[in-house]
């Protein structure tokens, strides 16, 4: 059975190798699972799952796997008004301890059923019926080593009753982003100087080769190992954004705290960039995109956040930006386009469910960017793919008329 | 060897068998949660209550793995070497062993507790696979091998700044510290505060609970934040009525002027959320 629930755990998507596998084996020949499936829960967990992000999928696995193994009664809610409320259980000498019924699972089970059916009161402190502080095996607060927890609040949560609870669904990585999370996949995001001047003083060498020098002192410098990296991001606001703007700001946020960036520039755009670029998020005060591009180059990497839904004339059209009294000589793709190959390392981050991605002009978008969903594992690839971008590849495929899918419609 | 918790630091069950099982298999404890959660000081905790020393090595951006394990003082030998003092050919005594590298070397079981490493580079935590896999280490300018006659009992603590490379996590026993529940929370605040009013305490951890849940708060309030604003609250001689009606000394649970701005107008929405 052990052999199944890993392989069950993989099923589900959880890595676990087998030098692990066998270090939980040996903590259960150690005892430390104390033949409690509630114990075995946390212990199970603590040695093959290492990472809070997974603790849902693990109790997804979990529930499912050890369902059945606890079994659900149906308990009269006059049998849990009994119980909720427990008297405490009796000091018990060694000889009443010996006297205690025991029984084993399945036989346990059986009783239990049985004596429900049979009951018709309240039991307190006895040794048959379902009650509270007794030592019959049923009931709770009672001393009966083998005994079923039936009701009652604290300590015993059954293991799949708390597995089925879900606890961990928000440190989930493909749905959860608060500001930290997104600060250390931002973090990744560095890239160390290599062909920097050497203009820091290395100690280390210089000791090295002053004993070398028969204690003559020879200074030895070396480049500074200090991240190179800056950060161009544009985000989209407003309009089809509003529903995600908790998650932009949170993102926003991140990268702005992120003090590990050479240089950090941002603005904003209203589905697509074009001529101007806003440093507000009303849009009132802009600056030529034109400028903005021409003090970055390919040592930046850009991350655009937008849904990049839009109508297909805001893409492929002159004049077509949304921005009432406002006209754009070039195409918002072109500008797409313009600014991809001014820096390669950029990423697109949509926040939008990947279900929709096949709409006309996010598909268009993709041919420019890579598109990224905006959740910790996508914002983590996107961080691969930044980091992995040789200057001067642009993409190679061409990109689709928008306005051909949109026809076809 | 049993860790069964202190008086002064309550854990939960979940967390004591971890921390058996962490030392029984003689693997490093890999403690992560919210800050506030009390992962260092569950170090200290082990220590108190099995009577062993804790060695800390407090992980800055600017660690470096050796440094745990020793340190050869390059500088002290060469100036011994300039001005002629000191045994210069004793290369021995310009090593220096860090927390790591004591705990190897002594005779006496002992904690190491590795704290925040996820400040440290990327590659740190990879650096060390060898040393506490093996308890060993090499001290290159010697050939010595220093390894342990007593393991020691690791524990790691993490605030997940940055992620853990795989080989190093698949090598530690790993506990997510989960944010204490109302009851929980009602014995942690006991401890720090023995004869606190029940009344004043149910508001007070309401009240607590519901700025936490607010969703869009920055940054959310932590055990130490929620003790200290009950110090003030009773030292100010607040009553529990008043809590609810004016939330006083937010600025002592929530760090962050615009967190405070959310809570008050969140508490003067007509309906009382939290009830």
């Amino acid at each position: 059975m052990f052999v199944d629930f890993l392989y069950h755990l993989r099923g589900h998507g959880l890595r676990v190798t087998p030098t692990e596998w066998l270090a939980l084996m040996e903590a259960l020949a150690r005892g430390h699972a104390r033949a409690s499936l509630g114990v075995f829960y946390h212990l199970a967990r603590a040695m093959v799952v290492k990472r809070e992000s997974h603790f849902d999928t693990y109790d997804r696995a979990f529930a499912e796997f050890f369902e059945g193994v606890e079994r659900q009664f149906d308990l009269t809610e006059e049998l849990l008004s009994w119980l909720s409320d427990p008297q405490l259980p009796r000091d018990l000498t060694e000889a009443e301890r010996q006297q205690i019924p025991y029984m084993d699972l399945e036989t346990l089970y059986e009783q239990f059923e049985k004596r429900l059916a049979e009951q018709k009161e309240r039991h307190d402190g006895g040794r048959h019926w379902v009650g509270t502080g007794g030592v019959s095996p049923f009931g709770n607060g009672g001393t009966n080593p083998q005994g079923m927890r039936v009701g009652g609040s604290g300590g015993g949560r059954t293991a799949v009753k708390v597995a089925g609870d879900r606890r961990y669904r928000n440190l989930r990585s493909d749905i959860v982003l608060d500001t930290r999370q997104m600060g250390s996949a931002l973090r990744r995001l560095r890239r160390l100087s290599s062909d920097d001047q050497a203009h820091e003083l290395d100690l280390e060498k210089t000791i090295d080769q002053s004993a070398r020098n028969g204690g003559e002192i020879e200074i030895v410098m070396g480049p500074p190992r200090r991240n190179r990296l800056r950060v161009l991001l544009l985000m989209d606001v407003g309009g089809s954004m509003d529903p995600h703007a908790a998650l932009c700001e949170k993102l926003f946020s991140a990268a702005h705290a992120s003090t590990h960036f050479k240089a950090f520039k941002h603005y904003y755009f209203h589905n697509c960039p074009y001529e101007r670029l806003y440093s507000d998020m009303s849009q009132l005060k802009g600056r030529p995109t034109a400028e903005v591009l021409k003090e970055i180059d390919e040592r930046w990497c850009v991350i655009l956040v937008g849904d990049a839904y839009m109508h297909p004339y805001e893409l492929t059209q002159r004049g077509g930006i949304i921005n009432y009294g406002a006209r754009n000589e070039e195409t918002g793709l072109q500008w797409l386009q313009r600014l991809r190959q001014r820096c390669p390392a950029s990423v697109w981050l949509n926040p939008e469910s990947e279900r929709v991605w096949g709409a006309p002009t996010i598909k268009t978008v993709r041919t420019v960017f890579p598109m990224f969903p905006l959740t910790l594992d996508g914002l983590t690839e996107a961080v691969d793919t930044l980091r992995g971008a040789k200057p001067n590849i642009a993409t190679k495929e061409q990109p689709v008329d928008p306005m051909a899918a949109f026809r076809s419609l | 060897m049993r860790f069964s918790g202190t008086s002064t630091y309550i854990t939960s069950p979940e967390l004591r068998d971890i921390v058996n099982v962490a030392i029984d298999l003689q693997k490093p404890l890999l403690m992560k949660g919210e800050p506030g959660t009390g992962k260092t000081r569950l170090a200290e905790a082990i220590a108190e209550d099995l009577e062993l020393e804790l060695l800390v090595w407090n992980i800055k951006s600017t660690t470096k793995a050796r440094d745990g394990l020793y340190l050869y003082d390059t500088v002290a030998r060469l100036n011994d070497a300039r001005f002629g003092d000191g045994d210069v050919r004793n290369i021995r005594a310009y090593i220096k062993h860090g927390p790591l590298g004591r705990a190897f070397a002594s005779d006496k079981r002992m904690i190491v507790l590795i704290d925040e490493i996820d400040k440290a580079d990327l590659e740190f935590p990879n650096d060390l696979l060898h040393e506490l896999d093996r308890m060993s280490f090499l001290v290159d300018e010697t050939g010595e091998t220093i390894t342990a006659r007593e393991r020691p009992i690791v524990i790691i603590t993490s605030n997940n700044e940055k992620e853990l490379p795989d080989a190093f996590l698949r090598r530690c026993v790993f506990h997510f510290i989960d944010f204490p529940t109302p009851d929980f929370m009602r014995d942690i605040v006991h401890v720090h505060h023995p004869d606190v009013e029940k009344a004043l305490l149910d508001e007070v951890l309401t009240r607590f609970f519901w700025i936490r849940d607010l969703p869009e708060l920055r940054k959310r309030p932590s055990t130490s934040e929620l003790v200290d604003w009950l110090a003030a609250l009773r030292r100010a001689g607040i009553s529990a009525e008043r809590i609810t009606a004016e939330l006083p000394f937010l600025g002592v649970l929530l760090k962050r002027e615009t967190d405070v701005e959310l809570v008050k107008r969140a508490a003067s929405r007509p309906r009382r959320p939290g009830f």
